[in-house]
């Protein structure tokens, strides 16, 4: 089966910054992706290779096995992309927005479609007001029935849900959730690793332009099962310190092997005398692992 | 909803007219009213003081033809270089980056798009300052082929300074620097026969002043120069522009990183 999507070898600079190092990913179609990395990781760079908004210094991008830069045309029809930027024409309203969008693309006589995205987009009552006069959760929604607008059978989302309430977010993941199980492959990057955990079926990771995991959300999720401590204390004993995930002031969220060394580090803290005001266990989730396979990776 | 391939740069024109529609009253009217003044200011002081054409032709009418021609190119250039730079600037160029648009869609688009509007502002000019003085059209088609090229031409310049500017600032220089004192050094005030042999000379190699000859030519068949030597002039540089824009357009550059 031709991938939705399919990078092999694809490297970008960007002066001193190697923006891309040889990216090779493909997300078949159906798939619900999650590209995930912290900022500077290069997800948003490889999404604009893959639009056509940026150009690759090696390696090739397909959409649907249609090359972005050889055969642009099928490439971009087949892909809806929502950026990260809020972004819009001060010009026009929100269904003139979404009725120009439709006819880059060669479609005329959407008005149906456009009132259905409207209305999935709790956009209904504003489809007249201008674009200047919405809020930016409600310009958020405009950019996603922009992507959406020609019906592209693969749909990728850059921080589609920044800046977007939660009754809102439920709704359009709802709509997203929708169009998956219609048949779209969905492509998601978001800081919300919750929203990933929940969405995604299969996850990369990206970390300084190179892919550090890639697997199923299961997989991921049980090949990191040890335990996450949260505990409260002044200081952690000598040879712990590797261990910490992340520290805020004394709280210090540290990654376990299992109970045993749970032991071993309570013994240790007894042992320096440093006192815990507070501890909890937490299961492990997906920001765990994130948080552990970026902290592993060099 | 079938797509027809190849269409989308008749919504990308459409939007063109529809954001300059948007605003007519600062990219129609005030060009316009702009046009009359200067009309009004020079016939005044001048009309008396200067013969054009060997007295055959009135000074204020003379400066119709060539306040019309001016509106044309001036309005032409904004169109296209203002729409684009504000897209640059504001981030929403993106959503004709993204949609299959070739670069001869995106030329045909921005360029019909800066043509219509300097077309309607010159339309414009012609509707009001025409009272003013006894207009002939000895050649309409001479000068609606100038009006064409002469909009295409800087409509061309528009998306070529938009493409390379990446701040109003850059536009500005661009306008001021280049377009604005090409524009004024055309003839559109003077015949260059007026003028001293040196500048006479040089104003043969200001693209500009082709345009505005040949479109004076079809008013009142007369002109500084053969207006077939002005036409193939201004085709040729417009052939030149267009290659060029087209280069810019499909290697992405300054649009796609």
């Amino acid at each position: 089966m031709t991938p939705a999507v399919e990078i092999t070898g694809v490297a970008r600079r960007f002066g001193s910054v190697q923006a891309l190092a040889g990216v090779d990913l493909a997300v078949q179609p159906g798939e619900f992706f999650g590209l995930l990395g912290p900022n500077g990781a290069g997800k948003t760079t490889l999404i604009s290779i893959l639009a056509g908004l940026t150009h690759a210094d090696t390696g090739t991008a397909r959409v649907l096995g249609h090359d972005v830069v050889t055969d642009y045309r099928l490439a971009r029809r087949s892909l809806g992309v929502v950026p990260q930027e809020l972004v819009f024409d001060p010009f026009f309203s929100v269904r003139e927005t979404l009725e120009i969008q439709a006819g880059y693309f060669g479609l005329r006589d959407v008005s149906a479609w456009i009132d259905e995205l409207l209305h999935h987009l709790d956009l209904t009552a504003r489809a007249d007001a201008n674009m200047r006069a919405l809020s930016g959760g409600m310009k958020r929604r405009v950019l996603v029935g922009q992507a959406l607008v020609h019906k592209p059978p693969v749909i990728v989302l850059d921080e589609p849900t920044a800046g977007v309430d939660v009754e809102l977010r439920q709704s359009l993941w709802a709509f997203i959730r929708k169009l998956n199980a219609e048949g779209h492959t969905i492509i998601l990057t978001t800081h919300y690793l919750e929203e990933a955990e929940a969405l995604c079926g299969r996850i990369a990771m990206l970390k300084a332009g190179r892919i550090v995991a890639l697997d199923s959300k299961q997989n991921l999720l049980s090949s990191f099962a040890g335990l996450t401590v949260r505990l409260t204390a002044e200081r952690l004993p000598e040879g712990w310190r590797s261990r910490v995930l992340r520290a805020e002031g004394r709280s210090h969220l540290l990654s376990l092997a299992d109970y045993a060394e749970l032991e071993r580090l309570l013994a240790a803290l007894r042992e320096h005398a440093i006192p815990i005001s507070e501890l909890s266990l937490q299961e492990a989730d997906l920001e765990q692992v994130f948080l552990r396979i970026m902290a592993r990776a060099h | 909803m079938t797509p027809n391939f190849g269409s989308g740069w008749l919504t990308l024109f459409y939007k063109e007219m529809l954001r300059f529609w948007k605003v007519s009253f600062q990219t129609i009217l005030a060009p316009v009213l702009t046009a009359l003044l200067y009309l009004l200011i020079f016939s005044h002081v001048l009309e008396s003081r200067v013969s054009v054409f060997d007295g055959r032709v009135r000074y204020t009418a003379f400066l119709v033809p060539g306040l019309v021609m001016m509106s044309v190119l001036q309005n032409a250039f904004a169109n296209s270089s203002s729409s684009l730079i504000q897209s640059k600037i504001t981030g929403n160029l993106i959503f004709v980056l993204l949609p299959p648009l070739s670069p001869l869609d995106m030329y045909a688009a921005y360029v019909l798009g800066a043509m219509v509007r300097g077309i309607v502002v010159g339309a414009g000019v012609l509707v009001v300052t025409v009272w003013f003085a006894p207009l002939t059209f000895a050649h309409p088609l001479w000068a609606a082929a100038f009006a064409l090229l002469g909009s295409a031409i800087l409509g061309t310049l528009g998306l070529i300074a938009g493409i390379w500017a990446d701040k109003f600032d850059q536009l500005a220089a661009f306008q001021n620097f280049l377009i604005m004192p090409l524009t004024f050094l055309s003839g559109v005030f003077y015949s260059i026969h007026t003028l001293p042999p040196f500048w006479q000379g040089l104003s043969h190699f200001n693209p500009f002043f082709y345009m505005i000859d040949g479109f004076r030519y079809g008013f009142f068949g007369l002109s500084d120069i053969a207006p077939g030597v002005s036409l193939a002039i201004v085709t040729t540089f417009c052939i030149l522009l267009t290659v060029l824009t087209l280069v810019l357009l499909q290697r992405g550059y300054k649009l796609r990183h």
